[in-house]
């Protein structure tokens, strides 16, 4: 779809921006684009577009070299989205959305009705059409700024941290509202971030650079945090990428115990015999009622008639990573997470230790040794094309 | 002045009122058409010194230097082309609007937010294009700022073309000063003031309409 064939960018100064790129972007998926400030990330993103021309290589859109093409005519087949949404403040939420389509030529008032439908697509209320950006708060301007990136359908969306400049609960909405508008849409989408945890989220691919402008490791999120090529990419991921590998795995795979499980009409004696030190308390429909510890049991009577310690969060089967199950375990006071179906009934229970071990696959205790010396990993075949064609 | 003569005589005006409405359109022309004419020059060389900053400071110094020559002396230089007409009275004027409007142009092109400026590229704006569509309308609050400024000095100075007879409301503060007769002075001055207050209003409502996006910052006041 996107290919870099060693692509570089050298400025006349002597800094190098991108130093040697070789990167295939898969159709159809979120490919990011993440590394420390000044690793050449934004460069890449603008040298689609030709906001940027390389000094080196060619890049090529479906097969085609870029330069083929006019610039702003092949601008306006590609959507761009930046950090300040860059809405232009003389114009009405509508008209901006409607800038491409008009650009394009295709009338006031098809452009306008094509901008209607975006503002509902990105999930902003039509009596905002008449507005100007001023009186639109941030995470709103940056919906619009999507909108008007999508507003000629292009296949190609570039991102250039789109969500850094809003607060992290807008953010994670945005994030969120990604996922679910390219679940519908199926872009190519190019998204630059300096943000990690934002780059495991979103991508289906992460290309992690390093100052210089050179691609340290480009590979699914699953694959960096199992497998980091090198130090920087082991540093740059971070020291809790064992917890983050855990949200790639489903709690529906995770092994659940139901012994410890007991209804509220259950007799006393029967929850010391199973001789744990909680056990969980659910009604008639197997709700989770809260934990009761055995040792503070009365003498006799049913569990309904026990004090019951609060239950803590739980995690669903349906939808939730093990991640989600993992913290519930850790927040439970009796060190237990609790299970539930879609329909919020208990399947069972399972601490920490049982979590981890049903998890962790076989995870290296430091950096992969067979990872290519830096700098190599971009031109060699494997990362590139495993992670490229894996569609 | 005489004895005994008022400041006004409102009889005086009352027998003018055709020839002084005859003499506050002259006037308005003659301050006005330079202001127009000083802004399709301004904009032009306002955007080429924005692009290329080089050209900005040795423009600016022309323009400065063209505002500090004497109006008098600029009148009997361009007397000899084109004779005691508007024409002699308006290229000087025109001229001395530059200076407020060419910083102001520049000025309100580089307010442009770089982000904008960014995003119309890559929306596929040709560079022509996105100076006429995006980068000059939302420099309109700074641009208009300095027409303001510009018209209402004009239309002060208009009144030193009846050095050449062509002065506008002009006429009766030299026609009054001759007769030793305060009143057609005082109605001309008030007149004067009162041309460059409402065209100062008219502007800023104009500036109103045209730029409802601007409101919130306040940049219309």
């Amino acid at each position: 779809m996107i290919r870099f064939d060693a692509v570089s960018k050298n400025y006349p100064n002597g800094t190098t921006a991108v130093d040697d790129l070789s990167l295939e972007l898969a159709e159809g998926g979120i490919t990011v684009l993440v590394g420390p400030s000044g690793c050449g990330k934004t460069t890449t993103l603008r040298m689609v577009n030709r906001m940027v021309e390389p000094t080196a290589g060619t890049v090529s859109l479906r097969g085609r070299d870029i330069r083929d093409v006019a610039a702003p005519e092949l601008r306006r087949g590609i959507g761009y989205v930046i950090q300040h949404a860059g809405l232009f403040p003389h114009r009405t939420v509508l008209d901006n959305i409607a800038t491409v389509p008009l650009l394009l030529g295709w009338g006031r008032k098809k452009a306008r009705a094509r901008a209607a439908e975006l503002l509902e697509l990105v999930g902003l209320p039509a009596g905002m059409a008449k507005r100007y950006p001023y009186q639109l708060s941030g995470g709103q301007q940056q919906r619009v700024g999507v909108a008007r990136a999508l507003g000629a359908d292009p296949p190609v969306l570039l991102m250039d941290e789109p969500f850094s400049a809003v607060d992290p609960i807008v953010r994670a909405e945005l994030q969120t509202e990604l996922i679910r508008l390219q679940k519908e849409l199926r872009k190519t989408i190019v998204f630059v971030t300096h943000d990690i945890d934002e780059a495991i989220k979103l991508g289906d691919n992460i290309a992690v650079f390093r100052t210089g402008g050179r691609l340290a490791q480009f590979d699914s999120p699953e694959r960096l945090l199992a497998d980091p090529a090198d130090d920087f990419v082991a540093g740059f991921v971070g020291q809790d990428r064992g917890i983050r590998r855990l949200s790639f795995v489903d709690a529906a795979e995770l092994p659940l115990r139901e012994g410890r499980v007991l209804s509220a009409a259950t007799p006393v004696a029967r929850a010391r015999a199973v001789d744990e030190p909680w056990v969980l308390v659910v009604d008639g429909d197997r709700r989770p009622l809260g934990w009761a510890a055995v040792g503070g049991l009365p003498d006799e009577g049913t569990l309904a008639d026990a004090v019951l310690a609060p239950l803590g969060h739980t995690f669903s089967l349906a939808g939730d990573s093990a991640r989600a199950a993992l913290d519930a375990a850790l927040l439970s006071p009796s060190r237990l997470a609790v299970g539930v179906d879609a329909q919020g009934k208990v399947v069972g229970v399972a601490d920490a230790y049982e979590l981890s071990a049903a998890t962790s696959g076989p995870e290296k205790d430091g950096p992969s040794t067979s990872a290519a010396p830096s700098g190599e990993v971009g031109k060699q075949g494997p990362p590139v094309h495993e992670a490229g064609e894996k569609r | 002045m005489r004895d005994g003569e008022p400041l006004v005589r409102w009889a005086w005006i009352g027998d003018h009122v055709d020839e002084l409405a005859h003499y506050t359109g002259v006037h308005l022309r003659l301050g006005l058409l330079p202001v127009l004419l000083g802004l399709l020059i301004s904009i032009p060389l306002g955007i080429l010194c924005h692009r290329w900053r080089w050209a900005y400071p040795p423009t600016l110094t022309a323009a400065n230097i063209l505002y500090s020559i004497p109006s008098l002396a600029l009148f009997m230089i361009f007397v000899r082309y084109t004779g005691l007409t508007e024409r002699t009275v308006m290229i000087p004027l025109t001229l001395y609007t530059l200076s407020v409007l060419i910083p102001n142009v520049v000025d309100g092109l580089a307010a442009v937010p770089d982000p904008v400026r960014q995003a119309a590229t890559a929306m596929g704006f040709s560079t022509v294009r996105r100076v006429v569509q995006v980068e000059l309308p939302i420099a309109v609050p700074v641009v208009v700022a300095g027409v303001r400024v510009a018209a209402v000095s004009s239309i002060s100075l208009v009144a030193v073309g009846q050095l050449i007879g062509q002065g506008g409301l002009g006429y009766y503060i030299t026609r009054g000063l001759q007769l030793d007769f305060p009143t057609p002075i005082i109605t001309a001055t008030v007149l004067i003031m009162l041309l460059a207050l409402v065209t100062d209003a008219l502007l800023v409502l104009a500036q109103r309409l045209l730029t409802p996006w601007a409101r919130g910052k306040g940049a219309a006041a």
